[in-house]
């Protein structure tokens, strides 16, 4: 047993990050995405195949809605596999925000009763998303093959750094918006909306081809999914996507994430007693 | 030998906010960011909380609900910080604030012993070594790989105690656990507990069942409105405890009554039948209770009115209940207006020597609580004469004492 452990409890002052505790609560953290997978896909009967069959769905529906009958252009790539790429990592996104956003809430009560490294709550419903998006991930490998769209090395690249650029943003938005929801449980009812409508305001159905106004297409650019999303589309069309908008979608990711990772960080301390 | 915990100088604030808004919403901050920021209410804790812990020791923390005794836990395991002042630690700390704490209602038992395990503090190794132990002291291993929705409360409680008792940290920390389960598992975790202590771990002992403390820690320290009044050997602090509670019988500031507040309980009064206040009554005496109340709000749209009391052991088994319409006596709203206490006749006592605590409920339309407060009074019971016994058995063979007589036939 080890007894040279020695740390003090005092006042929190200022904001350390701590990564070497996270490192050290790793299994606890694989524990609650663990648990998060699991319990997601409880008592269905068709378990995780939802993963694949929710984006799968949801792009038939915008296939059938704005490919065909509103003739959405799609660069030139068949669309079902454009809506599909874009649909399933903004499903990360979309998931990712939602879940953790409100993961602080829905383990106020582990939250109130044992110590650990808070942010492990919001990471791991993060890593849940991320898990969905490997199991749908195969279809869209599928859909390239039915769709004789060549598969390159550009997958390699474009794919990762997609989900990576796609991480970075849910990490900041979604720890903002978990410690915000502590606090204001407004937030509860804001998160849906926001989510609603940035889907508008990513080129997830339309392409960005489409924006025609010289400065619309820098202002859509700020939202780092825009980027993630054109990211994913370099995986079919082999076209390396505009770099200074992609400049924009990352810079602003890194603000969000940092924005989020400092105001968690900086509340985390009283949500025991606010939660 | 060093200290194993430090407590130095230890307060905690809290900001108290309207009954109204548990939490605060969005327009609150848009509006008061407007507003000069007004000084909320502010309620200490705690104050200037200092002691020792050396390894091996077991420390009872007594007090009266709302004395602080959960806050310095809470800051203790590192759920919350503390306002002021530090503590040093030198070992693992794991606390049993709740048990069974993090599990999940959708998952196997064999999946919650993981994830609780997990969330108490063990690593996934130490977890699969002591998984048969766990299970084997649960009781529940017909049920495994069942859901824990299916599991009886009783049973969840069993396995989230078991994997609790298997944790291994250098200092431990227990809330209450015991107020929970029946009897025998009760005993169990006694038992189990004993043996902690005995291992030569450090515990931290906080409960409201005064043998549980005597039997477990030597040491004790006694909490009141958030600060240390007497420290030192369990029994004296024990007996200050029980002697100061039954002394204040004034219950006008207690603060974890629950209920709407029309009307509630000032003070508590143990009387004979001529009206004389007395401390203590005897067995087989004939005494009365008096809740004195005070109407606080208007009552007129209430009615109905309950009024009740149950006797509880310290190991909160409840004795007896007895309210007003369990003989059909009512309490009318123009009465209740113009007197001022509920007074309860009880004839020929027939409880055994000991402590026993107080629950008292006021209700109207049968379900809504008005004032209710739990452990409201400790009433001291001293041996008596009571029917033709010559002795009386002690309470430890039970509490209840019957008339009867014995013959050969």
């Amino acid at each position: 047993m080890s007894t040279n452990i020695e740390y003090v409890i005092k006042p929190q002052k200022g904001i350390s990050l701590n990564l070497k505790e996270i490192w050290a609560y790793k299994e606890l953290f694989y524990f609650f995405t663990w648990r998060d997978i699991k319990v997601k896909y409880k008592q269905t009967f068709i378990g995780f195949l939802w993963a694949i069959l929710q984006p799968f769905l949801t792009m038939v529906i915008f296939s059938v809605f704005f490919g065909k009958l509103l003739n959405v252009p799609s660069d030139g790539i068949p669309y079902p596999i454009f809506a599909y790429s874009g649909l399933i990592i903004w499903n990360v996104f979309a998931s990712g925000l939602t879940s953790s956003a409100n993961s602080m809430v829905s383990n106020a009560n582990i939250i109130k009763k044992i110590y650990f490294p808070r942010l492990i709550i919001p990471m791991s419903s993060i890593l849940v998303s991320a898990f969905d998006f490997l199991m749908a991930f195969t279809v869209f490998i599928g859909l390239m093959i039915y769709y004789k769209v060549a598969i390159t090395f550009q997958l390699l690249i474009f794919v990762p750094a997609s989900l990576i650029l796609t991480i970075i943003t849910v990490f900041g938005l979604g720890s903002l918006l978990a410690s915000m929801n502590v606090k204001y449980r407004d937030f509860r009812y804001i998160i849906p909306f926001m989510v609603q409508a940035l889907l508008f305001l990513t080129p997830v159905i339309y392409p960005v081809s489409i924006i025609t106004y010289p400065w619309a297409k820098y202002l859509i650019a700020v939202n780092p999914m825009s980027g993630a999303v054109n990211l994913m589309r370099g995986a079919i069309t082999h076209n390396y996507p505009d770099s200074l908008l992609l400049g924009i979608s990352v810079i602003s990711a890194i603000i969000l994430f940092f924005a989020g990772l400092l105001y968690f960080k900086k509340t985390e301390a009283y949500f025991a007693d606010i939660a | 030998m060093k200290p194993i915990l430090e407590i130095k100088n230890i307060s905690k604030k809290y900001k108290l906010r309207g009954q109204e808004s548990p939490y605060l919403t969005f327009r609150d901050a848009l509006t008061s960011g407007f507003k000069k920021k007004q000084s909320k209410d502010e309620f200490w804790a705690l104050q200037d909380i200092s002691f020792d812990v050396y390894p091996g020791e077991s420390i009872g923390i007594i007090g009266r609900n709302g004395a602080g005794k959960s806050t310095l836990l809470k800051i203790l395991s590192r759920i919350t910080p503390p306002t002021k002042g530090e503590i040093i630690a030198r070992g693992r700390i794991a606390s049993l604030l709740e048990v069974g704490t993090g599990f999940h209602a959708e998952l196997s038992g064999r999946e919650n012993i993981f994830l609780n395990g997990s969330i108490l503090g063990l690593t996934k190794q130490e977890i699969k070594s002591k998984f048969d132990e766990i299970v084997d002291f649960s009781g529940v291993e017909k049920f495994l790989d069942t859901p824990l929705k299916h599991y009886s409360s009783g049973m969840q409680l069993r396995l989230a105690f078991a994997v609790a008792a298997h944790l291994e940290p250098e200092i431990l920390i227990i809330d209450e656990v015991l107020a929970v389960g029946d009897a025998e598992f009760q005993k169990k975790c006694l038992t189990k507990m004993g043996e902690v202590t005995s291992e030569g771990r450090t515990v931290l002992f906080v409960s409201h069942n005064m043998g549980a403390v005597k039997n477990l820690c030597p040491k004790s320290v006694l909490l009141n409105e958030g600060k240390i009044i007497l420290e030192g050997k369990t029994n004296k602090v024990v007996e200050s405890y029980l002697q100061s509670n039954s002394i204040i019988k004034d219950i006008k500031d207690r603060k974890d009554r629950k209920g709407s507040g029309e009307i509630i309980i000032e003070s508590i009064q143990l009387q004979d039948l001529n009206q004389k206040i007395v401390d203590s009554v005897f067995l087989g005496q004939s005494f009365q209770i008096v809740f004195n109340y005070k109407v606080k709000r208007n009552i007129d749209n209430l009615d109905f009115f309950t009024f009740g009391f149950s006797l509880k052991t310290d190991m909160g088994v409840p004795l007896f209940l007895h309210h007003n319409r369990i003989n059909s006596v009512e309490f009318r709203i123009s009465e209740i207006a113009s007197k001022s206490s509920f007074t309860i006749k009880i004839f020929d006592f027939p409880i055994n020597k000991g402590l026993y605590s107080i629950d008292y409920s006021l209700l109207h339309n049968k379900i809504h609580f008005i004032d209710h407060l739990e452990n409201a009074f400790i009433l001291e019971v001293l041996d008596g004469k009571i029917y033709n016994n010559i002795n009386n058995p002690p309470t430890s063979h039970g509490f209840y004492l019957i008339n009867a007589s014995w013959s050969l036939k």
